[in-house]
């Protein structure tokens, strides 16, 4: 996902100008080819997040399209308060850009894990929550961000995913995408690594064999309202997420229901509060969650 | 620049007045602040900034953010009486849902950038400083900070990357009157010895009366034909400044004067 991501934005600053990288030093074997390319347009704000979040405001208040990059929890928790403030309250167009979604990082240890992160940037009301499930859907939602750009955050997992996609389409924000039609009207509601999860699940569970699977990687606190129009057209829901479900994906779509009697059909899958400060490969926490 | 006033010293009284009215019309805090940064903002307004009322957004204007945002009274009066609005707008100031919020917004003409949250002004300006270099823009950007607020790590962030970058367009002034919110800034968290500690993060360096007003045009003056190097301007304050009774005191940090203390306020800033 991270090389699809760094490839398009490459490609698409030949003729978007007002495309910036800024990188908290990371992205070695990476970002080279941006730096080499657009030397005028590319920083290394070293390591100081707080910085490199609020400089990335001024830059969008002068007309750019700030793009920073750096590990899942150092441009999110670490400068909470200038993405709320200095981007969100002003809405400028920065897209924060992380890699090592969910477990990605697992063996790494807990300072890598991001799975709250979705929890922390949905908070913020003018953010564009992107988090795509394989590299093809990375494009599409560089796409959307580019074409609207805003405060935004970009949820990357980090190399050699699974594609899913045939091809790329448009995304509506909000807006479930079907990647496997259900033969039950009962659904996998997937975003981020949640795709690949679910088609896990139905690999080795027959008793899921007949789900659909559909993702929502374009969402957040601004597309609440579209959500209940598309529970009420299932039976069941599942929502799949590498993410806790204390304030993650799930719990997002919870919060949008507007009419009560749909709460008894969405059920979840999200990570276990038991791996929180565990140590291991993504395959065995995930394992621990139940996945 | 044209504006209704002989000097800058005349805009600053105004400033101070108005400053005051707000302060007590809307019962808010901070007027010691405000006071404290006032000779800045009449000379930086009066004579230094290239900014036109008329065109806030102008691309090419020079910039001006403010960091200590609670000390925004101040900065209402001097964009008010330099044109970016009516000056009876002031009169919302603090009341439910003006624009003109008890911490420096920019819902109001004129205002770069909201601040209200310490240490993020800097590394705002930084960015917009960064933002012109690329553009190869020949506007300035100053941002005006607090002293205690030095205690935040992000502006000591900031300065290395505005240093080594370069950045020359990029002016931050220090309202160093020696006060924070319980006593000194010496007592809470020693920042001496500060000169040294700019000088040692690569910026060119300037001390000064923070309210003399030929010395504060001297030095801006000066600054702006600094090459190479982000410039720091170490503003000598008095906290509550112009007001007698408010000189050097924590409590203006949080009162609010009665009318009998504004009726003496007014009158000790018009005789003075």
């Amino acid at each position: 996902m991270r090389n699809t991501f760094i490839k398009y934005l490459t490609e698409c600053a030949a003729t978007n100008e007002k495309i910036v990288l800024i990188i908290g030093d990371l992205g070695y074997s990476v970002i080279e080819d941006f730096q080499e390319k657009y030397p005028d347009r590319f920083y290394n704000a070293g390591i100081s997040e707080q910085n490199m979040a609020s400089m990335a405001a001024g830059l969008a208040s002068e007309g750019f399209h700030v793009f920073i990059y750096s590990i899942a929890n150092f441009p999110t928790f670490r400068c909470a308060e200038q993405i709320r403030n200095d981007i969100g309250y002003h809405n400028f167009p920065v897209t924060v850009v992380t890699v090592g979604g969910g477990l990605s990082y697992g063996n790494l240890g807990y300072s890598h894990h991001a799975i709250q992160d979705l929890g922390l940037m949905r908070l913020f009301p003018e953010f564009t929550i992107a988090s795509p499930g394989d590299p093809i859907e990375t494009k599409m939602c560089l796409t959307h961000l580019l074409e609207k750009p805003g405060p935004s955050y970009l949820r990357l997992k980090k190399a050699g995913e699974i594609t899913y996609y045939n091809e790329p389409s448009i995304i509506e924000p909000g807006i479930w995408k079907e990647i496997k039609k259900a033969k039950n009207n009962k659904i996998f509601l997937t975003t981020g690594g949640g795709l690949h999860l679910a088609q896990q699940i139905i690999k080795n569970d027959a008793n899921f064999i007949d789900f659909g699977i559909y993702t929502c990687p374009i969402w957040g606190a601004k597309f609440k309202y579209l959500q209940q129009d598309q529970i009420n057209d299932f039976q069941e829901i599942i929502t799949v997420e590498d993410h806790l479900l204390d304030a993650g994906f799930g719990s997002w779509l919870r919060e949008s229901i507007t009419v009560a009697e749909t709460h008894l059909k969405i059920k979840h899958r999200a990570l276990d509060l038991n791996i929180v400060g565990r140590v291991g490969s993504e395959e065995y926490l995930l394992k621990k969650s139940g996945f | 620049m044209k504006t209704c006033f002989d000097s800058s010293l005349i805009m600053a009284k105004e400033i101070r007045s108005h400053s005051l009215k707000m302060v007590v019309n809307a019962h808010a805090s901070h007027i010691g602040s405000a006071l404290s940064m006032t000779d800045i903002l009449a000379v930086l307004y009066y004579n230094i900034l290239k900014i036109n009322p008329k065109e806030p957004n102008d691309p090419e204007r020079d910039m001006f953010i403010l960091s200590k945002g609670h000390a925004c009274v101040s900065l209402y009066a001097t964009l008010g009486l330099r044109g970016f609005f009516d000056m009876k707008e002031l009169l919302t100031y603090g009341k439910n849902d003006s624009d003109f919020m008890n911490h420096i917004s920019h819902k109001v003409t004129g205002v770069e950038f909201s601040t209200g949250s310490l240490g993020h002004g800097l590394p705002f300006a930084t960015g917009k400083a960064l933002g012109s270099k690329i553009k190869k823009s020949k506007n300035k950007v100053f941002v005006l900070l607090g002293d205690g607020e030095l205690d935040e790590g992000s502006n000591w962030e900031a300065l290395l990357f505005a240093s080594h970058h370069k950045l020359d367009n990029l002016i931050a002034i220090i309202d160093y009157n020696n006060l924070q919110s319980l006593t000194t800034v010496a007592k809470t968290i020693n920042i001496e010895p500060l000169y040294d500690k700019f000088i040692a993060f690569g910026c060119e360096v300037f001390e000064v009366d923070g309210h003399n007003h030929d010395d504060l045009l001297a030095v801006f003056n000066k600054a702006i034909t600094i090459k190479k190097k982000p410039v720091v301007i170490i503003a000598k304050t008095v906290k509550g400044k112009g007001v007698s009774y408010m000189e050097n005191k924590v409590k203006w940090h949080y009162s609010t004067p009665n009318s009998e203390e504004l009726e003496i306020a007014l009158n000790e800033i018009k005789n003075a």
